[in-house]
């Protein structure tokens, strides 16, 4: 295999891992891995891009529902709730891990601790938006210098 | 929709071909698009609803509907526990309630493992409760168990 193809290899394998090792990523991402082929080729990415869309969307929800004189608590959990479920379905476990302290603080009423928790959840959403993106950016490089799935 | 000159016989044998047909109801769009992903990976035919009256819809169990050939024709429903209107339960004991769908397998997802959820479910007459998110190995045994229930 051309250099540049193998360099870029160990560049993809090595971000991955790492990606798994420090828990952004979970064995359900792998799932996801699995799942993409020749004739659904870029279905990694076109899931990832949908869960992209929802949590934007979940998180500006929250922000406004938490910002109400009277808080629902019950519409926050909702959407914590779909949060919950479409990050644990692509498998970004420090996402769904802040996701289940922010059930509870809804499940306690507790109107500081879901603020705090919106905070942790967007910083930690944006994260692993950012390391997905870099993941997608440099499976697109290998793939441009001629690389090939599965490796 | 098939109209009904072309339905044939409602006879036992369910599976027209190789390919098992699966209705999947979920209201998360990720989860739609995980389900059908992972049962087409394991040959089968997949149609999805994204909640329990579209699902019943299809069946021909809707209100003011004369049944329809779509019944006879699938082979399994699964469908999310947690959907907003009708719960999985709902519409698990709907599909139960009718001459024309109370022989389908049904399985019942479900993010969360609470276990009189799962006796309800499996009391009503659910095949099987599997814990989301789904996994590859998951739909091999779905897969598996279909294979043993056709005629």
């Amino acid at each position: 295999m051309d250099g540049v193809v193998l360099q870029l290899q160990r560049k993809l394998i090595d971000y991955t891992n790492s990606l798994f090792h420090e828990g952004y990523i979970n064995e359900q991402f792998s799932q996801l891995q699995q799942l993409q082929d020749e004739s659904n080729p870029n279905f990694v990415m076109e899931v990832v891009s949908l869960f992209f869309q929802d949590s934007e969307r979940l998180l500006n929800e929250l922000g406004k529902a938490l910002g109400q004189p009277v808080i629902d608590f019950k519409k926050v959990d909702s959407h914590v709730h779909q949060l919950k479920g479409s990050s644990s379905s692509i498998g970004a476990q420090k996402v769904q891990n802040v996701c289940m302290t922010f059930r509870s603080c809804c499940e306690q009423q507790n109107a500081d601790g879901c603020l705090t928790c919106l905070q942790v959840l967007s910083s930690e959403y944006f994260l692993v938006k950012n390391k997905l993106e870099t993941l997608f950016k440099i499976e697109q490089q290998f793939m441009a210098a001629g690389g090939s799935f599965p490796m | 929709m098939a109209s009904p000159g072309s339905c044939g016989s409602q006879s036992m044998d369910r599976c027209g071909g190789e390919q098992p047909h699966v209705l999947a109801v979920d209201d998360s769009l990720i989860d739609r698009i995980l389900i059908e992903r992972l049962l087409k990976n394991s040959s089968c035919t997949v149609t999805t609803a994204e909640n329990g009256l579209r699902a019943l819809e299809y069946l021909g169990l809707g209100d003011n509907q004369h049944s329809n050939c779509n019944a006879s024709k699938v082979n399994m429903i699964i469908t999310d526990y947690c959907m907003p209107g009708m719960t999985g339960y709902e519409l698990l004991k709907k599909i139960k309630e009718s001459s024309a769908t109370r022989e389908v397998p049904v399985v019942i997802m479900s993010s969360e493992n609470v276990p009189t959820r799962i006796n309800q479910c499996l009391q009503e007459g659910a095949q099987m409760f599997m814990l989301k998110p789904i996994k590859l190995a998951d739909v091999k045994k779905l897969r598996g168990q279909l294979m043993n229930t056709r005629s």
